[in-house]
């Protein structure tokens, strides 16, 4: 976020906002579909997409066999994400991906790895995934995940209160969320996996960006459907409406099934087109992705070399 | 600029589709084209060049056909037509799946030689307009396949000219050989003088297939090439698509020819956002409507109607994403919008939006596009009324012009208000709200939530001066055949013999029955009888002599008909059988007319009488089973294509038959929810006029159907020329159906006429074809996902 935006500070709970929200999923599917076919990146175009693509990676492990070693190989990878002679090549200095997201009892393994580096650490919290915990360990897990160090924090939402329309109840508990992560910023997880329309989704949006979230994220990764194009475009389109209407900018995170540089591509011009060249940085846009920088770099590779890559030519994670 | 310096812009730069296969293709033919005659390359002196309108370079010659060339491809499609014919349905759809092959094979080839010939993106000749053209060939593969047993009542029509025009030229080309020779008809087609390359390259297909020479010729060429295909006699079905101004000079110039006709022509069409639709989406629906091939498409959404509640939040979606379109070289895959046509068509454009400027509206247009080259930025004009001419006037290219409305009944009212009537898009996230509406539009295709779907498995075409016929599915194939049945009209009359002696047993009280319209008896306008004889010329009575007043009064009260149109068909039948109820219990009374006003033996006048009864019988039963179709078109998708009625339609009866002829054309006509306007027949009124009485008995309600006494011919241009007559049907002489034909293009009212020959009317040999002639198609396409 640029130092002299001012962060979201939300809006009172209104629903006349989002109340006549009706969207067509043919025909946001149809934009999707065809979005891809009518703009594309080549060449060194594509290179300096690609590298842009990984500075918003929030490079992710939240799998229950993370360990402190897992972690610190995540971590140095997070910092040279991009092998150092393709980056040279490519006349790149340097370049890290945008933050490492783990879970809470991580946190303090990749504090150790990135030591002073400055690169964000993103905690999931509120009983991530599924978020069936009690508010107040919700809101406790948040506290304890900053206390210990990270900078963002990624909530997920009551789906039964989306579900049920409980828009109000929805508000509330996202506010004292954002109040409990402080100065640390708040990714609003839908789970829009778990969401039966797209109308839902856009009203789920709302409510998120009117309690103070400072991004939406589609999903949390264990969903069956996690981030795709319709479903971005449903919610990019509220992230705009609402700058629309208040002048604050909420960031947009795509979360999970991201794994090959094509479709990063796509997400990258989705949000040129819809949001404009302000969200194309890591203030405004993250991946949540494990496996889609390998596929990035053997692109970039192939780039500078002119030939295809393999995976073992990259340092895994 | 340096991968850190794009880092930093995140701009797309270019994305450059190479023309070097296309170019290979010009150079194989040392860039110079001629004539596909025959199965053979004819080459001509006379040439013209083929432009590229995004450089203006010339990419090669193009032959220019004369006459003799005209002629001379018609004869080898007539020579090639009876083995085409005797190859059968499988040996076409042989030859139809190998061509779909090819075109799929060859599909960059043409997506490239499209984009460099005609200017539109490489993204429409590539996503859209070439998978199109397969799908079409394939789609008809299978209907020569079924024909023997889908069409089994259906022959072809034989030599086939068709015209086809610049903005999709290979997708019109398909439209139109695909069904043309899954039927068995043998054809020539004349591409646009713009774009013939892609049609030379499928002509070096047909050759590379191995197609039977001559079932194939194309011939290239300027307007006059187009009109000695028209005109050749040797023709017998044209196929036209291009301006409705064209398609009113093939109309004339083709009249009382016998020359079967589908005119697919300009429009104007609607494009209506209720309050409670998708925004969002709406916009990117603007953004395929007219902003797609630059506009230059005939169903282009083209009037932009937005409901007053939500049209100040649409308006500025538009202005925004407006400036977010791209505009350059069509053969750059980041580019939304490519080059116009032609200088021509550039400054056909510009003149509008002067005009549109001129008229004080506000004006929106994209800031940056390419200097040099034919391009025209995309243009939105906010806050027009119905009143200016970039309103009523097809543009024909990027240019959008928005006006709000405030019920969905002005919606429709502001809808219909145009000369045109080939397509709509409805947006609104309520299916009754969209279900009334369509159906209200004039339009042969409505399309909800989407617009520019097309599918060879549904029919396109227009109402009113948008033209006629359809192409695409089932119902696009009846415009390549005919039906078998031959004897159904004949050069000698089936009438019955008459006797011009009868003996008059009228009771000598003076009866001179007036018109028949809205329901009433009513004066003839001018005041004048005309005396009614028998074929003896004995008289038996006086009927009004209609004038055109008569005919004006009569088509008000057909149009305040519409209730008619919504009635159910189960209602209509009703009505229709009280008819022939109360019909039998007169019968007597019919029969003695037929015996003392035309001549007729009594066993003749019985039969007439009981045949017209059974005939009012066979069209209450369809008036509730003329069903349309679902057709499968594109996955989620429910593609509806609904019969129905033209509106008000004018009958010329013939002269002899006077009851049986009446209620054979009335009873279909009637049955589908028309209203009708009847010129009975000339000697013999009196059985017409004898039938207000059933009318007024049998809850037929005022102004369904009109009648009007007096000379046939007269009143037969007069109903060809009002423009609120949606179709005529005319039996009588070959003069009078030209003129009909020649009066009928100006409003391009649906006609269909006899050139002359006599009708079965005991035996109906043609049951179906009226109910098929007094209804059209509609497609209405209904996108669906939760």
């Amino acid at each position: 976020m640029n130092s002299n935006e001012k962060r979201n500070e939300g809006l009172p709970f209104h629903p006349e906002y989002f109340d006549n929200l009706n969207i067509n999923r043919s025909a946001v599917e149809r934009r999707a579909a065809s979005l891809p076919g009518r703009r594309t990146v080549k060449k060194e175009y594509q290179a300096a997409w690609l590298l842009r693509a990984v500075s918003c990676i929030d490079l992710t492990t939240l799998s229950g066999d993370d360990t402190a070693g897992n972690v610190q190989r995540l971590c140095a990878k997070a910092l040279n994400p991009v092998r150092a002679d393709i980056l040279a090549a490519l006349g790149f200095p340097h370049l890290t991906v945008g933050a490492v997201c783990v879970y809470h009892n991580m946190i303090a393994d990749a504090r150790n790895a990135l030591g002073n580096s400055g690169l964000p650490i993103a905690a999931v919290s509120t009983g991530f995934p599924a978020g069936k915990i009690s508010l107040e360990q919700k809101l406790e897990e948040i506290r304890r995940s900053v206390e210990a160090g990270a900078t963002e924090i990624d909530i997920v939402i009551s789906r039964e209160l989306v579900i049920n329309n409980k828009w109000e109840e929805l508000y509330r508990e996202i506010r004292l969320c954002r109040e409990a992560c402080g100065d640390a910023h708040m990714k609003t997880i839908l789970a829009t996996g778990e969401i039966p329309t797209l109308t839902k989704v856009a009203k789920a949006s709302w409510v998120s960006m009117m309690a103070g979230s400072d991004f939406i994220k589609t999903s949390t990764g264990k969903e069956s459907v996690n981030a795709t194009l319709p479903v971005s475009l449903v919610m990019v389109r509220a992230i705009r409406d609402y700058h629309a209407l208040t002048g604050a900018r909420i960031g947009y995170k795509p979360a999970g099934g991201i794994q090959k540089a094509k479709q990063a591509l796509d997400f990258l011009i989705l949000i040129k087109e819809e949001l404009g060249n302000e969200w194309l940085s890591n203030r405004l846009f993250r991946f949540g992705a494990s496996s889609l920088l390998g596929d990035i770099e053997r692109q970039l590779e192939h780039y500078v070399t002119g030939r295809y890559s393999a995976g073992y030519r990259h340092a895994m994670a | 600029m340096t991968v850190k310096d794009i880092f930093e812009t995140m701009e797309y730069g270019p994305a450059p589709e190479s023309d070097k296969n296309a170019m290979e293709f010009l150079d194989k033919h040392h860039r110079s084209f001629g004539l596909y005659i025959n199965g053979k390359w004819v080459a001509k002196k006379d040439s013209f060049p083929a432009v590229n309108p995004a450089t203006g370079e010339t990419l090669a010659q193009v032959a220019e056909a004369s006459p003799d060339d005209v002629d001379a491809a018609v004869k080898a499609a007539q020579k090639a037509l009876p083995e085409w014919v005797k190859a059968g349905g499988h040996e076409r759809a042989k030859y139809l799946y190998a061509l779909a092959r090819q075109v799929q094979k060859h599909s960059r080839l043409f997506a490239v030689l499209e984009s460099l010939d005609n200017g539109k993106p490489i993204r429409e000749t590539r996503d859209i307009d070439i998978p199109l053209v397969a799908r079409h060939f394939y789609h008809n593969a299978g209907w020569a396949q079924l024909m023997d047993s889908e069409l089994k009542d259906y022959r072809e029509i034989g030599v086939v000219g068709q015209i086809i025009p610049w903005n999709f030229p290979l997708l019109m080309l398909s439209w139109k050989i695909a069904p043309a020779l899954a039927m068995g008809n043998t054809l020539v087609l004349k591409p646009a003088e713009q774009t013939s390359l892609t049609a030379l390259l499928f002509a070096e297909i047909c050759l590379n297939i191995g197609l039977p020479k001559g079932v194939v010729n194309i011939v290239t060429g300027h307007g006059s090439v187009g009109e000695s295909l028209a005109n050749h006699p040797g023709v017998q079905k044209i196929a036209f698509t291009g301006s409705t101004e064209v398609g009113r000079i093939i109309r004339k110039n083709t009249a009382g020819s016998g020359k079967k006709l589908s005119l697919e022509l300009g429009g104007k069409s609607p494009f209506i956002v209720f309050e409670d639709a998708d925004l969002d989406s709406v916009v990117e629906g603007v953004v395929d409507a007219i902003w797609f091939n630059q506009g230059q498409v005939c169903c282009a959404g083209s009037r932009l109607l937005a409901q007053e509640s939500i049209a100040g939040v649409l308006y500025e979606k538009l202005k925004i994403r407006l400036q977010k379109l791209v505009v350059g070289s069509p053969l750059d895959k980041g580019v939304d919008m490519g080059a116009i046509i032609s200088p021509e068509q550039l400054k056909t454009i510009s003149s509008f939006v002067e005009k549109g400027k001129n008229e004080g509206s506000e004006v929106w247009q994209l800031e940056n596009i390419p200097s040099g080259g034919c391009f025209f930025p995309p243009t939105l004009f906010l806050n027009v009324s119905p009143a200016s001419v970039i309103v009523q006037e097809e543009i024909f290219g990027p240019v959008l012009v928005a006006m709000t409305f405030r019920s969905h009944g002005e919606a429709i009212r502001l809808a219909n208000n145009t000369r045109y009537g080939l397509a709509a898009s409805l947006w609104t996230e309520n299916i009754n709200l969209a279900l009334d509406v369509a159906p209200k539009i004039k339009a042969g295709t409505v399309w909800i939530n989407t617009t520019n779907v097309f599918d060879a498995s549904s029919g396109f075409g227009g109402y009113r001066e948008s033209g006629f016929g359809r192409e695409g599915g089932r119902e696009g194939l009846m415009e390549y055949v005919k039906p078998k049945e031959e004897k159904a009209f004949a050069d000698k009359t089936f009438a019955f013999k008459t006797s011009g002696n009868v003996k008059i047993t009228g009771d000598g009280l003076d009866r001179t029955p007036k018109m028949y319209i809205g329901g009433k008896q009513s004066r003839p306008d001018n005041g004048y009888s005309l005396p009614v004889l028998t074929p003896g010329g004995q008289a038996v009575g006086e009927v009004g002599e209609g004038s055109r007043k008569d005919i004006r009064n009569a088509v008000e009260a057909a149009q305040a008909n519409g209730k008619w149109a919504e009635t159910t068909g189960h209602a209509r039948a009703q009505v229709l059988y009280y008819m022939a109820e109360n019909l039998s219990a007169r019968k007597r009374e019919f029969e003695e007319r037929l015996v003392e006003a035309s001549g007729y033996s009594v066993k003749d006048a019985a039969l007439e009488v009981s045949r017209s009864l059974e005939r009012i019988f066979t069209y209450a039963a369809y008036a509730d089973k003329y069903d349309g179709r679902v057709h499968s078109t594109v996955s989620r998708h429910v593609t509806l294509a609904m019969n129905e009625p033209l509106g008000v339609l004018g009958i010329v009866c013939p002269d002899e038959f006077p009851l049986l002829a009446l209620v054979s054309t009335i009873a279909p006509a009637i049955a589908l929810g028309n209203s009708v306007v009847v010129i009975p027949s000339e000697p013999s009124p009196l059985s017409a006029t004898d039938f207000y009485q059933i009318l007024d008995t049998s809850d037929v309600p005022g102004g369904t159907v009109n009648i009007i006494t007096g000379p046939k011919e007269v009143l037969a241009g007069e109903l060809a020329r009002h423009y609120d007559v949606e179709g005529i049907w005319y039996f009588g002489t070959g003069e009078g159906s030209k003129n009909v034909e020649l009066l009928s293009a100006d409003s391009m009212k649906r006609s269909w006429v006899n050139y002359g020959k006599h009708y079965d009317w005991l035996n109906n040999p043609l049951e179906k074809e009226f109910l098929r002639k007094a209804s059209e198609v509609k497609n209405i396409w209904i996108p669906y996902g939760a």
